[in-house]
């Protein structure tokens, strides 16, 4: 199945070539930061990009993360070799052209491990030259998590030379299962349980990525905890702590919270204080905040019209407004919303013909747009590049999480095992 | 050796049998020297006194069984009114008729035994957000403290919580099982000794 993908991508690829080389090489000059949403994105569009074999220690584990960092970005076409063509290119002293040109790639990586970690030249095939040649530093042990993440990083910068956009290979999924809370590296590998708190509820990456926050049922309270550090209580006492989240400059963790009279916002300093409370609920349910990324707005989920519907108000809890537009007929259920990057959408679940699916709300317009039909699809959290989003789907026949590229539609499943909830997508991670 | 010291040493020998070992006959213990004619007499008086004090002890044990039995069936009945979960409908914290009857002789137990307080635990099912379902789980516990409260029952007795969705009673994904997990739980304190309403 996965060799059928990649040569009929490659033969697409291949095709195209005449056409679309030069297409590749304008973008990654005119594209500097983020992507249009709703552009009508055509897949094989995307530059051909070859990783050609790497040799040395660690070396196809290498050329294997490289290729798969960038086919999960969803912007270049990666163009595995099969063996004879991956023979030939690692017979060659110097690029092998004709090789490549055949191949359909408007751009080849070659990296090669060196003393002080990883030595990398992207080279042009339109034009036969070497595009860039830069060094990255790499922990020598190579299969450790530190290097693995140092490989990440490396992907994520040839991305953003190909491309204009840096990648999202260095950035990992929180997420909740069989009550403790895990991290995931965002290609599904290195799988680390963070929490021995029993019972977490959602959780929230800080904006710097050092940090989480979460809620636990029992006790009832909200943690901050450190990545590798001890947890820390914020706030706590009788009724419920939900879904904590980090202000966008990290000062300060938004959640719901209430006793015997609804559910309100309420936001409390990092380092610990008195709670203020953000929303007006006068007794109705409001939870799930999420914060516009200039942290002048918040999005949140709100029972205050008898049924779940999505919400915006100011980060000070005034112009509270009705974010998704209201339905005729079956009383809707709208809920877990999360503000997208580039601040222009909104995603959330909403319950259709039974079931739940994943929609974007435009910020602009309003307009509404259904991303997934298969299975249910709830809790949608968005990568970095405001491109990807992770969720949590039955269509295996359990709660595992999924990416779904919003721009292709192309789908991927990122856990397996037992049941999942509640994913949330970390930052751009620096190396650790 | 008097008659007198025979006679004490077979009643304690006769009582010693009937109080250590009820399956042992009366054992007809070697009398050292031959009895006088009213011994025999004397000695079926007190193993018959002994009889009957044995006798009366058991019944008095027996009758302070069926009491505790009857406590207990009384403790187990007010505490099962205690621990009674209520059920709602889909998405709704409204009381349904049989919640307010289930809460209705709670609230006549909680009446008659003021030292009780009570942890209200609402749940959901599993359909719908997790962060919605713990703040539904919260409003269905305070509609039930609400009522309890309506019924005369002092509000700091009562403590609410809610677990959402996390803690199914029942496995499933039909209407059946969810159904059984949309619900409020009772964890009753102080509770050890219940009076019974209007005793």
């Amino acid at each position: 199945m996965r060799s059928v993908l990649r040569s009929s991508r490659a033969l697409a690829a291949l095709a195209a070539l005449l056409v679309l080389a030069p297409v590749a090489l304008h973008a990654q000059d005119t594209t500097t930061r983020g992507v249009r949403i709703g552009l009508s994105y055509d897949p094989s569009g995307k530059p051909g990009v070859v990783v050609l074999p790497v040799s040395g220690a660690g070396g196809d584990s290498i050329a294997a993360i490289v290729s798969r960092d960038l086919d999960f970005g969803d912007r270049v076409n990666v163009i595995m070799l099969d063996a004879a063509s991956a023979g030939a290119a690692a017979r060659a002293s110097v690029p092998n052209w004709a090789l490549l040109a055949k191949l359909g790639a408007a751009a080849a990586v070659q990296v090669t491990p060196t003393a002080s970690g990883l030595h990398v030249a992207i080279y042009n095939v339109a034009t036969k030259q070497t595009a860039r040649i830069r060094d990255y530093p790499a922990p020598s042990m190579h299969a450790t998590r530190a290097w693995r993440s140092a490989v990440h990083s490396m992907s994520d910068d040839i991305e953003l030379a190909l491309t204009g956009v840096r990648g999202i290979a260095s950035t990992r999924v929180l997420f909740e299962r069989g009550r403790r809370l895990w991290e995931v590296d965002s290609d599904g590998e290195q799988l680390t349980a963070l929490t021995t708190a029993e019972a977490p509820g959602s959780s929230e990456w800080s904006p710097d990525g050092r940090s989480i926050v979460y809620n636990t049922y029992t006790p009832s309270q909200i943690v901050v905890q450190a990545i590798g550090g001890r947890p820390r209580v914020v706030a706590a006492g009788s009724g419920v702590y939900i879904s904590p989240v980090f202000s966008p400059d990290g000062s300060s963790i938004v959640y719901a919270h209430g006793v015997d009279d609804g559910v309100d916002i309420y936001s409390v300093p990092v380092s610990g204080g008195t709670p203020r409370r953000i929303s007006i609920g006068r007794g109705s349910d409001n939870v799930a905040p999420s914060f516009s990324p200039d942290g002048r707005r918040i999005a949140f989920m709100s029972g205050r019209a008898g049924h779940p519907e999505i919400y915006t108000m100011d980060a000070d809890g005034t112009n509270a407004d009705l974010l998704t537009p209201l339905d005729i007929g079956e009383s809707a259920y709208r809920a877990s919303p999360d503000w997208a990057p580039d601040g222009r959408q909104v995603a959330f679940q909403s319950r259709i013909a039974g079931t739940f699916q994943v929609m974007t709300v435009s910020l602009r317009d309003r307009g509404l747009k259904q991303l997934t039909s298969d299975g249910s699809n709830e809790d949608p959290s968005w990568a970095p590049d405001g491109r990807h989003l992770v969720f949590v789907s039955t269509r295996s026949g359990t709660r595992q999480l999924w990416v779904l590229d919003v721009e292709s539609g192309r789908t991927r499943q990122l856990t397996r095992g037992a049941p999942v909830r509640l994913p949330a997508w970390s930052p751009r991670l620096a190396g650790d | 050796m008097t008659n007198r010291s025979t006679v004490l040493a077979l009643l304690v020998v006769a009582s010693v049998g009937i109080a250590g070992c009820r399956r042992t006959p009366p054992a007809a213990a070697p009398a050292p020297t031959p009895a006088p004619d009213n011994s025999a007499q004397a000695r079926a008086d007190s193993i018959a006194a002994a009889q009957r004090r044995a006798d009366s002890l058991a019944a008095a044990r027996a009758a302070e069984a069926r009491d505790a039995a009857a406590r207990a069936a009384t403790q187990r009945e007010l505490a099962d009114i205690l621990s009674a979960r209520v059920y709602f409908d889909y998405d709704r914290d409204a009381l349904r008729d049989d919640a307010m009857a289930t809460l209705d002789q709670k609230a006549a137990v909680l009446q008659a035994n003021t030292g009780v307080t009570m942890t209200i635990t609402g749940h959901t099912d599993e359909r719908g957000s997790d962060e919605y379902n713990l703040a539904l789980g919260q409003r269905r516990a305070a509609q039930v403290k609400r009522y309890l409260v309506s019924k005369g029952i002092d509000g700091a007795r009562l403590t609410t919580q809610s677990m959402g969705e996390s803690q199914p009673a029942v496995q499933g994904s039909d209407e059946g099982a969810y159904q059984q997990n949309r619900r409020a739980e009772f964890d009753a304190r102080n509770a050890g000794s219940l009076v019974r309403p209007g005793a």
